[in-house]
């Protein structure tokens, strides 16, 4: 999908803190269906190496992507299996 | 610091859920799990206390949502959760009732039971989870199945014309309809909530992926593949002809038109009324724990 760039900044851009999320992942409950990972807007996610019980590839935090989670939640909300959920970080960590 | 990925054991909305059921049954990439987990964050923003929720199903795979919902929840016989629901709603008028259900459920089987809820002006929510077949039992023509879909009891294409749902609804008198997807999880929320806090029969109508049933015969990849059909094809447009709203999805260039399309008054349901002095029948509408819109 290509990148939606705006034409005008808005005016508070530089005080604008943009919130940071940490993803967690319940591998066990994980059926594969790849939601997160397509549907995330920061592209996030990826699709772990190794397999849950089951044999399904789970979502992890895809390389170099340590920090771009802005935790909108939208994986918490469209995920059919309640397998993954973000949690913001501190302002102060962000900061830091 | 943000580290990579965190393992979690559990879920902040298990609390909700009967966490210990999970994972359900729904196939991979089944659209009822986004669904249900947009009614349970509604039920909790509603400001009802979820003592005062009560979950109504059908049979279905969409009738197993009260199974896995950490509430009153009912699983009733085939079609018949409408009239169920209705009886908690008369009984009970301090309750918050919904009846989650599936096409099949609702429109064939319990079609009458719909028509005749909705004409009454009955105070339940009805959330209907429309995959377009019969899931559970393998993939069969439904009242939804689009023209010309293929399903396992069509397999040169169906040639009945389907129900359009919010048309129908809308026509039978319910007071608030709307549609949405298993893509459009805020916007289904926030319909969920004005259902919630409105008085009358509200049906919101919920498209979800069945990558098993409706899927794979129509050369549907996958469920993402179905979201991604979503995502392109639906344009939100509250004011559409109602009998504009009919889904093909074999049509290319054809929006899936979503929104919240009726949103009216009607006098609820009360058939104790006539027994009240007049007085207090013109007071029925105000039912404890209930807010009146618009006052």
């Amino acid at each position: 999908m290509p990148a939606v760039r705006s034409a005008r900044v808005p005016l508070d851009t530089a005080r604008v803190i943009l919130p940071r999320g940490q993803v967690h992942v319940i591998p066990h409950r994980c059926k594969e269906c790849r939601f997160c990972v397509d549907f995330c807007p920061k592209d996030v996610l990826a699709l772990s190496t190794e397999t849950n019980a089951k044999g399904y590839r789970y979502p992890v935090v895809a390389p170099g992507k340590d920090e771009a989670c802005v935790h909108c939640e939208f994986c918490t909300l469209v995920c059919p299996e309640y397998a993954i959920f973000t949690v913001e970080v501190p302002r102060v960590e962000v900061m830091a | 610091m943000t580290m990579s990925t965190l393992i979690a054991e559990r879920h902040p909305s298990d609390p909700l859920f009967r966490a210990d059921r999970l994972p359900h049954i729904w196939c991979p990439g089944c659209g009822i799990g986004p669904a249900m987990h947009a009614y349970a964050q509604a039920m909790v923003e509603s400001g009802i206390p979820l003592a005062r929720h009560v979950c109504v199903s059908g049979i279905g795979c969409t009738g197993r949502v009260p199974g896995y919902l950490n509430m009153d929840s009912y699983h009733t016989t085939h079609g018949r959760a409408i009239p169920f629901a209705m009886a908690i709603a008369l009984v009970k008028p301090e309750l918050e009732v919904t009846v989650y259900s599936g096409d099949g459920d609702l429109f064939a089987i319990g079609g009458n039971h719909f028509i005749h809820a909705a004409r009454r002006n009955v105070d339940i929510n009805v959330i209907c989870i429309n995959n377009f077949n019969y899931g559970m039992t393998g993939g069969q023509v439904g009242p939804t199945t689009p023209m010309g879909a293929r399903a396992t009891t069509a397999p040169f294409g169906n040639y009945e014309q389907p129900f359009n749902l919010p048309h129908l609804a809308a026509a039978t008198g319910a007071v608030f309809v709307a549609r949405w997807t298993s893509l459009h999880l805020r916007q289904l929320k926030q319909a969920m909530l004005r259902a919630m806090k409105k008085r009358g029969f509200t049906f919101i109508e919920v498209l979800a992926p069945c990558p098993v049933g409706f899927g794979r015969p129509n050369d549907i990849g996958d469920a993402m593949e179905e979201m991604t059909l979503y995502r392109e094809g639906c344009v939100v447009d509250p004011a559409a002809p109602l009998d504009s709203l009919d889904i093909d999805l074999r049509v290319k260039d054809r929006p899936i038109v979503l929104g919240n399309f009726v949103d009216v008054e009607r006098p609820v349901f009360d058939p104790l009324a006539m027994m009240r002095p007049t007085s207090e029948a013109e007071n029925n509408t105000a039912v404890a724990g209930k807010t009146q819109e618009g006052q």
